[in-house]
């Protein structure tokens, strides 16, 4: 077993026998099941709008080129200046020479899981800029210097209690039990670092082609802020973002807020086509759009999974994981967590290294049913399993399998294998789950059923006879 | 070879495999035929199944109005202008305002002249500190969306980018005639409007800014405004 799959099954045993964090993040969840089958339910057809949602969305990868072509130039005729960036490295280097070039002194940032990605905000502080992360989940996790819990809600697994002692123990806030409280502190905060900040960092939602805008979808306004005070604004695009047209976001951003979050829209959907143009009042000097290959084209060629691409990070099939909510989005060990993570983690990092991510499944469908653009995850799921073992066949499984089959042809073997299994099963709670248990996976956490005491066919003898 | 042209390159490689087309036997639209040009059999009005938002104009601004208030803003009808005063007046005394964002415009200059506060006017750029100490702001706009509750800002019709979002009370001044169905009705109404001369900036504001970031609770006034009140003019 590889690094990755010994830390993600360690890590799974410690969260899924913690029962308080099952609880937490059941209660945390619940809310979000009404609100989001409530504001479902005000569509005139939620089925409908996510055929159309996946027709576009697959439209738009599939002539991928095409529009990442229109987007660019309509970008770059207003004074956008793009950055193709074949990885996360070059992404990375143009960012940092950015600041570098401009003398930046401080760095304000708004969420951005394809920052995430490509560890912007710890290569800029490598680099020696402070870099502030303004949402407020991000801006705690980050003061605890551990990845989101979460690709939409990144600190939905800390108590008010946590937050506050962090608060306190960090920034000298006074305790609190209040929510509001802690929101207003760490809004008296940010204020500071959004009037200093020179340069603002920001992710997106959308890009739309048609006008060469980017769309960013956020409920605080920490966005906003990001991109309308300091005098640079540099923005980090997956390639996947692109929709066709701008009335796409009609369809899109109800079904985002919907899906997501359960709202029947996020609170602020912003539009940035260019830097502060001739007449107008404030916005940065300078507009760059880093676009992001870092292995989505990869992606983009297994034209099976191709689909995947079409994920607009809502956050919906973590939701609804049976195996994200006993498991936790730490325990991934991935930047995209929960179904979707697990599908395409192996494309962008490596089928090998994160081929263990196909088993974290019960199969049961909930995230394929859920996806607002009808991704085929679970049925992903077993694609990753099976292209990773054509590409390195398992030899113990195999021998076990010829075992099996070798048993399953000869009788008189499966008779002895049958017999030896009922006699010793006595002897089974003896060896529970030690090394000499044959079926110790099984058993380390649930009881092995009991064999019968005479197989079918001694019963069916017995009846004959008597 | 530019990175440009790498990836565009990897893009061209990966798509010369097509990939299986989405399904549309929900939609009735299986009979279609399929092709290269998928693009034409988009479906082009998403307003059969987005939720309803009636038929007159009269149906929209009272379901403007609920949506609005579901996002924990404040909606008033005015008869006029005269009306609009005295509401943004009221709202100074209770909130104590003593320096006003605002950019010049059709309804913003009456109202503020008639408030008689001290004045930050962002149409010819403005020093952030003086906007950041603001109690209010008064802007325009360019829709308001019936559907979702929401208002749609731009740098020309709400003097920038940062008037909208700094200081903690938006007040919206709006047309009657500004009220539109749905999302796609409003980007329509801005696209014949600018043509190919965008602003930089326009934003959908639904609701004073929020989070739920702390134990899933909703608390206003995360970064921007803790109060947005939308008042319609005839």
């Amino acid at each position: 077993m590889n690094a990755q799959a010994h830390e993600f099954k360690a890590s799974v045993r410690r969260y899924t026998a913690d029962l308080g964090h099952r609880d937490w993040i059941q209660k945390a969840l619940a809310g979000y099941y009404v609100k989001r089958d409530e504001f479902k339910n005000r569509f005139q057809s939620w089925p409908s709008a996510r055929n159309a949602a996946a027709e576009i969305k697959w439209e738009a990868i599939n002539h991928l080129d095409r529009y990442l072509d229109e987007f660019v130039s309509k970008l770059e005729a207003r004074g956008t200046k793009v950055f193709w960036a074949p990885d996360a490295q070059a992404a990375r280097d143009y960012i940092v020479g950015v600041a570098r070039a401009h003398k930046v002194r401080s760095i304000i940032k708004s969420k951005s899981m394809t920052g995430e990605e490509v560890h912007l905000a710890d290569a800029l502080e490598q680099s020696g800029f402070e870099v502030v992360e303004s949402d407020l989940g991000e801006y705690i996790v980050r003061l605890r210097r551990e990845p989101p819990y979460h690709i939409v809600f990144p600190a939905m697994h800390l108590t008010r209690k946590q937050i506050s002692d962090l608060f306190h123990s960090r920034l000298g806030s006074e305790p609190t039990n209040n929510p509001e409280d802690l929101t207003m502190f760490a809004r008296r905060v940010m204020r500071r670092k959004y009037c200093e900040a020179d340069m603002g960092i920001s992710g997106a939602n959308f890009a739309i082609a048609e006008t060469g805008m980017i769309s960013i979808t956020e409920n605080e306004g920490n966005a906003r802020l990001t991109t309308s005070l300091p005098k640079i604004h540099v923005a980090i695009v997956g390639i996947e973002k692109v929709l066709p047209k701008l009335s796409d976001l009609a369809l899109f951003l109800p079904m985002l807020a919907t899906a997501g979050a359960g709202q029947p829209i996020t609170g602020y959907n912003t539009l940035y086509g260019g830097p502060r143009q001739s007449g107008e009042p404030d916005g940065p000097e300078e507009f760059h759009v880093v676009l992001l290959d870092n292995r989505r084209t990869a992606l983009l060629a297994d034209a099976e999974q191709r689909d995947a691409l079409h994920c607009i990070r809502c956050g919906a099939c973590l939701n609804v994981c049976p195996i994200f909510k006993n498991v936790g989005g730490h325990s991934y060990g991935t930047t995209y967590q929960g179904p979707i993570g697990s599908v395409i983690t192996p494309h962008l990092r490596g089928l090998q290294d994160w081929k263990h991510l196909s088993q974290a499944s019960s199969l049961c469908g909930a995230c394929t049913e859920t996806c607002p653009v009808k991704i085929n995850l679970h049925h992903h799921l077993l694609h990753n399993r099976r292209n990773a073992v054509r590409a390195r066949p398992p030899r113990s499984e195999k021998m076990i399998q010829a075992g099996f089959v070798f048993m399953m042809r000869h009788l008189a073997i499966y008779r002895l294998a049958a017999r030896i299994g009922r006699t010793a099963q006595p002897l089974q709670p003896v060896l529970r789950a030690t090394i000499f248990d044959p079926v110790r996976a099984w058993t380390k956490t649930r009881s092995f059923p009991r064999l019968a005491k005479k197989s079918f066919r001694e019963l069916w003898r017995e009846r004959k006879t008597s | 070879m530019t990175n440009r042209e790498i990836i565009l390159g990897r893009i061209r490689e990966a798509l010369k495999v097509a990939a299986p087309h989405p399904d549309f036997h929900e939609l009735g639209r299986a009979d279609l035929p399929v092709g290269p040009d998928a693009r034409q059999r988009v479906p082009t009005a998403p307003q059969k199944w987005l939720p309803p938002v009636g038929e007159t104009l009269a149906e929209q601004v009272e379901l403007f109005g609920r949506n609005a208030e579901d996002l924990k803003a404040e909606f008033h009808e005015c008869s006029g202008l005269s009306e609009v005063i005295q509401h943004v007046k009221k709202l100074s005394a209770d909130g104590g305002w003593k320096k006003i964002g605002r950019h010049r415009g059709e309804f913003t200059d009456p109202v503020a002249r008639e408030l008689g506060l001290t004045e930050v006017r962002t149409d010819k750029g403005y020093a952030v500190k003086d906007l950041e100490s603001c109690d209010a702001a008064l802007t325009e706009c360019e829709a308001l969306v019936a559907q979702t509750g929401s208002v749609l800002v731009s740098a020309p019709s709400a003097g920038g980018r940062a008037l909208s979002i700094l200081p903690p009370h938006h007040v919206v001044l709006a047309r009657r005639n500004q009220v539109v169905p749905d999302l796609g009705v409003a980007l329509q109404r801005v696209q014949e409007k600018f043509k190919d001369k965008f602003p930089s900036f326009m934003s959908f504001i639904s609701g004073p800014s929020r989070t739920g970031d702390i134990e899933r609770i909703l608390v206003l006034g995360a970064h921007g405004p803790k109060k947005l009140t939308i008042l319609l003019l005839p």
